[in-house]
């Protein structure tokens, strides 16, 4: 009987670590593994090769400019993102008619799949009849239709904008509630003492509710920080990376590489993979650092 | 200043917002401005969507005209959808969805119960190991799970994509059912069990129903999560009629095919539902993800 005791959280908790082990675990190791191996286009290990496979991929003519504009693209995109949720946190918190169903609204980019919202964005941008296009040429920032200067995705320095403004599009909505969420538990006598005390509306909201929403909106920038890392549907969908590698991050380029050379994508992975586990130490520290606060 | 994850109080702090009191006196003018501002912001959001409907609604042969909305409302788009090819996909996202829904249910649920109600060794531990996994996402190990799939004969297998998606989302359904349970007075089993219900039968008619909420939350997250789908299945499917809609969609795009208007039928009905079924969860939704860290 006591020994059956001893198995039970095994029977209970047992198929989730499973399932956690064969999903999650074991392609991490796969992956590591991948990345010291010779390995052919059909899959077939052609035994070890050493570290060659990490040199090839640093030799590669884009690696550092890949790497530099996936940097840039984290803190483009999440440092948007943050900034525009703070103002929609704070206009969404106010109380007006129909609150809920503007709130209600801006659940669609999150829900809606991150692959769709980037064919629409591309449609919208298409050279000859999209609406954005069109609605560039009403106000006259173009000449005409069809044009290379409507053509906004065929060139990195109009692609890369646009490539940011979706991917912060589709991480406001997230962030925003997350932040609504932590305003919500600010309690409402903070606020009449400070006005008590005659505290300004902006020195309120320097002094007071943004170190109260602090926890809410460090948790809310590193969830932002590792999905974005890993965004691969919004260049991929609107752009494939191109034109050359000239919009690519990191994703993009592992996968392109997975075509060609498995060993070599594994590498680029692990590289990647390593710096997300930099985040995820980061991430763990602070919501130990927030536990000891509460 | 503590943020607890327990539904019960987080339910409470959405309706007792706190608001300036100098607000509630003067309406008019300002709040005027302010809802003004998030209608014109709400638009902005939803416009995109807005426009996918308009042009999934153009007849085919004006599909590339340059106006905003369609001459003629071709109703019938939609409807033709489900006699063209990616119907097939949008029952392979159908299952994919559905059986990665049943089997992290069959997992998570479990594990969170015995983890909320009982102290044991390596409890700690596995609930750590949940959290890491909430911060892993298959795009940074993709080539990983291509050898290990690859290597079970199970690329372009329906069940492969379950597995994966059902494994990525177990994280989320663990924190959210854990915290659900939790949140239930233990004293309400107890009496329960005490009348009679043996383990099971306190399990089935007082615990589960009471964690309701919990549950179905964890159902439509994970539901929508593997119907969104896409680089993993990218990756791993490779016969166009064994695709997920998403990935069929996707390589629509760049072919300048007669069809199109199936492609934004396609991503209509593969849109809409999904952010009904979120509007239903979103207040949960927010204190799952950031679980275990405000916490």
């Amino acid at each position: 009987m006591r020994r059956l005791r001893a198995f039970e959280p095994l029977a209970w908790t047992g198929p989730a670590v499973l399932l956690i082990a064969v999903v999650v675990l074991w392609p991490v190791i796969e992956m590591i593994r991948s990345s010291f191996l010779k390995i052919s286009r059909f899959g077939i290990v052609q035994g070890s090769n050493g570290l060659a496979n990490y040199e090839k991929l640093f030799d590669e003519k884009d690696f550092a400019d890949i790497m530099v504009r996936s940097v840039i693209w984290v803190i483009a995109v999440v440092g948007f993102t943050v900034l525009i949720s703070l103002a929609l946190a704070q206009l969404f918190n106010q109380r007006f008619p129909g609150r809920r169903i503007t709130r209600w609204a801006l659940i669609a980019p999150w829900a809606a799949s991150v692959l769709m919202t980037a064919i629409i964005f591309k449609w919208m941008l298409d050279p000859e009849v999209g609406v954005i296009n069109q609605i560039r040429l009403k106000l006259g920032l173009i000449d005409a239709l069809g044009g290379h200067s409507a053509d906004q995705l065929g060139d990195a320095s109009t692609a890369m904008p646009w490539l940011v403004f979706v991917a912060v599009f589709v991480s406001v909505p997230f962030t925003t509630y997350a932040l609504l969420a932590g305003l919500a538990t600010i309690p409402a006598d903070v606020y009449e003492a400070a006005t008590m005390d005659g505290a300004s509306k902006l020195r309120t909201y320097w002094s007071i509710t943004l170190p109260l929403l602090r926890p809410a909106l460090t948790v809310a920038a590193l969830i932002n920080v590792m999905n974005v890392f890993n965004s691969f549907p919004i260049i991929w969908a609107m752009t494939h990376g191109q034109p050359g590698y000239s919009t690519a991050t990191s994703t993009i380029l592992m996968f392109v590489l997975k075509g060609s050379d498995i060993g070599e994508s594994a590498a680029m992975s692990v590289v990647n993979f390593g710096m997300v586990l930099v985040l995820t130490a980061i991430f763990l520290k602070v919501s130990r650092w927030n536990k000891e606060v509460a | 200043m503590t943020v607890t994850t327990a539904p019960s109080r987080s339910a409470r702090h959405q309706h007792s917002r706190p608001r300036p009191v100098s607000r509630r006196r003067m309406p008019g003018l300002k709040t005027s401005v302010i809802a003004a501002a998030a209608y014109l912001i709400a638009f902005l959001f939803l416009f995109p969507y807005v426009v996918m409907l308009l042009t999934s609604l153009r007849p085919q042969d004006s599909l590339r005209d340059a106006t905003i909305f369609p001459s003629e409302w071709e109703w019938s788009n939609l409807a033709n959808f489900w006699t063209s090819g990616l119907a097939g996909n949008l029952m392979v996202t159908l299952k994919v969805a559905a059986g990665s829904t049943i089997l992290v249910l069959l997992v998570a649920l479990p594990a969170a119960y015995y983890s909320a109600r009982h102290n044991f060794r390596g409890r700690t531990a596995f609930l750590i190991l949940v959290l890491i996994t909430q911060m892993f996402q298959p795009t940074a190990m993709l080539v990983g799970i291509y050898r290990e799939f690859f290597q079970f004969g199970l690329v372009d297998s329906i069940w492969s994509l379950i597995l994966v998606n059902g494994g990525f989302n177990l994280a989320f359904a663990v924190w959210i059912l854990n915290a659900y349970f939790s949140s239930i007075p233990r004293e309400l089993e107890e009496a329960a069990f005490i009348d009679g219900n043996g383990r099971f039968g306190t399990l089935f008619r007082i615990t589960l129903p009471l964690a309701m909420p919990g549950v179905i939350t964890a159902l439509i997250f994970t539901f929508i999560a593997a119907w969104n789908e896409f680089v993993v299945a990218l990756t791993l499917t490779t016969t166009p009629a064994n695709q997920p809609l998403t990935v069929a969609l996707n390589s629509f795009i760049g072919q300048y095919q007669v069809d199109w208007q199936n492609l934004f039928a396609g991503s209509v009905i593969a849109t809409i539902p999904v952010i009904i079924l979120f509007a239903l969860i979103e207040r949960k939704v927010v204190g799952g993800l950031t679980a275990g860290s405000i916490k």
